[in-house]
């Protein structure tokens, strides 16, 4: 049978909503893929690449598997490959997304269990990131810093920020509804009341401060690395 | 010694390395990790100012000649600590090993500190090596790296039962600083190796001991903030901070210290450059010059004084290590008593 041709921009599009889950990032932009390609007959293969060879082997394995989910998910592809280059664990990673032998079995005796939980303690350290983020731009423009106990999702203009922060509370089953309280305790998913949130809102902040930081070693480890830029990626 | 307008700063290295990385070191069919391992070390390089980047070859393998140019006699250091770093699975005699800092070291009297280093996994044996350190070359504190592979095992916590056994013998044996420094790898490898929790719980059962944390927990920087606020034996150390972030990410630099000085405070941060990743020279003079910018974005942090320049730069590292500081570069009566 044959398909219709994909387009590698399609592709592109796709691995835009696979992130760096310590960096809160997508892979696109922080310049990870190295090239990706589909065959008229709906074979597409993926090249990732990290900015050391000893980047921690759990979030490149989670990296790598999103990629797969990402890219056999678009209608038309037949298969997928997605090869991580130049990492010290790199043959454990790319042969056990392969066989879709999850993250245990593909570091056989070195692992106790799969990867939920860490991305879960990532997907909340994005939440206060998020919350920072948001907080501090309601704070400029002259709200009190205990009067955001009292607001709702709903009741914040609406902003990129904003969608964000709703997407990862959404992502980690907490509440993300109009009439949810704006700023959470991301793991018990409770409001923070008026007298724990400036206290809340430092810790946000220094959340934040350590990503971005992150970030930029990252980014440029990567560029010392790399001499081209990634598919997708934006400088900062 | 740095002097810049009639301030004298004494300046304490307390985080730098004598390696040999060189190919004649690799370990035999361990070679991609010697080579990766060096290849990300030079990488981290590449985040200081251009002039001061080295090419691999010289990166690899430096002689004690260029480490005393560029750590002494260009780099302003007083006093610089030895912290090894041994990688056995890959370097054939270690990539920098308390004896091959104390050799280098020793032909420089007064110039160094030789700290040591365990593993909680060579057990007995260890335990045995770890006092003849101490005797041999005067030890007052050592440098743990828990990612380190070891027959077959990714890393370790300081949490581990065997790891307290040790923690012990430090204190018996007058070791008092533990220098600690997460790497990618742990067992097991599903959970977050930068996690700093491990030392938290160190640092309370041992509250004779301090625990300096180099790189300040990065990537973990806020968790290492939220830790070091609460356990009064616990330090910053600044080794990737001023090197990987000041000259490549200013703003970012900014933000780290602002926190840094917000949660752990100017007492109880100490400086390293890291050597042989970037030389000291352009850290501590830009240290010297930074000032936290006046911006809005920065508005809520402490400012740094002159003073507590100095205190991050020599004197904080030289009361954890008992180094005479001339009394021209102590702080004066008027800052001690305002501070």
């Amino acid at each position: 049978m044959t398909v219709s041709v994909i387009a590698p921009a399609r592709l592109l599009a796709a691995l835009e909503s696979v992130r760096d889950p310590e960096l809160d990032e997508p892979i696109t932009t922080l310049g990870f893929v190295a090239s990706c390609t589909v065959s008229d007959s709906g074979d597409a293969q993926v090249r990732l690449r990290l900015p050391t060879y000893f980047c921690a082997p759990n979030f490149a394995f989670l990296m790598v598997a999103d990629a797969y989910d990402a890219v056999s998910a678009l209608p038309g592809v037949r298969t997928t490959e997605v090869v991580l280059e130049d990492h010290f664990a790199a043959d454990a990673i790319n042969g056990g997304v392969a066989a879709r032998a999850g993250f245990a079995r593909s570091f056989d005796g070195e692992a106790v269990g799969e990867l939920h939980e860490l991305r879960a303690d990532f997907l909340r350290k994005a939440v206060l990131a998020g919350t920072d983020l948001l907080c501090r731009s309601l704070i400029a423009t002259g709200t009190e810093p205990r009067a955001l106990a009292a607001l709702t999702i709903g009741q914040v203009p609406p902003s990129p920020e904003l969608d964000r922060l709703r997407q990862r509370r959404a992502e980690l089953g907490l509440p993300a509804q109009d009439a949810s309280p704006l700023v959470i305790d991301p793991r018990s998913g409770a409001a923070v009341i008026a007298d724990a949130m400036p206290l809340h809102l430092r810790k946000a902040h220094t959340t934040r401060v350590s990503i971005e930081a992150n970030t930029g070693i990252c980014r440029g480890m990567l560029r010392h690395r790399y001499a081209t830029s990634g598919l997708g990626e934006e400088e900062q | 010694m740095y002097e810049k307008d009639g301030e004298k700063f004494f300046v304490v290295d307390s985080h730098m390395h004598y390696w040999n990385a060189a190919p004649d070191n690799w370990v035999p069919g361990a070679e991609q990790y010697a080579k990766g391992w060096i290849e990300c070390f030079h990488a981290y390089q590449g985040l200081g100012p251009p002039q001061t980047h080295w090419s691999i070859e010289h990166f690899q393998k430096y002689s004690e000649d260029d480490l005393m140019k560029d750590v002494f006699e260009n780099g302003h250091v007083d006093v610089a600590i030895f912290q090894p770093t041994y990688l056995k699975e890959w370097y054939k005699e270690g990539f920098n090993t308390t004896e091959r800092n104390a050799v280098m070291g020793q032909r420089h009297p007064g110039k160094f500190r030789y700290n040591t280093r365990w593993d909680p996994r060579d057990g007995d044996e260890g335990l045995r090596v770890l006092r003849e350190n101490v005797e041999r070359y005067g030890s007052k504190g050592c440098k743990l790296y828990s990612a380190e592979w070891n027959n077959g095992s990714r890393g370790w916590k300081l949490t581990d039962p065997g790891a307290y056994r040790y923690l012990e013998a430090c204190q018996d044996l007058g070791i008092t600083n533990i220098h600690v420094h997460k790497g990618p790898t742990i067992w097991p490898l599903d959970k977050d190796a930068f996690d700093v929790s491990d030392v938290d719980h160190a640092a309370t059962d041992f509250p004779d001991l301090n625990f300096i944390v180099e790189h300040v927990g990065l990537p973990r920087i806020e968790d290492f903030c939220f830790m070091a606020t609460q356990e009064p034996n616990v330090y910053a150390g600044l080794a990737v901070v001023i090197g990987g972030l000041m000259h490549a990410r200013p703003r970012f630099f900014a933000k780290v210290i602002g926190e840094l000085l917000f949660w752990v405070g100017e007492d109880k941060m100490t400086f390293g450059s890291d050597y042989a990743i970037w030389e000291p020279r352009w850290q501590v003079e830009g240290f010297v010059d930074w000032e936290m910018p006046d911006s809005e974005e920065f508005s809520d942090y402490p400012r740094l004084t002159t003073a507590g320049k100095k205190k991050i730069l020599g004197l904080n590292a030289a009361r954890l290590y008992g180094i005479d500081v001339p009394a021209e570069c102590q702080l004066d009566a008027q800052l001690v008593s305002g501070a």
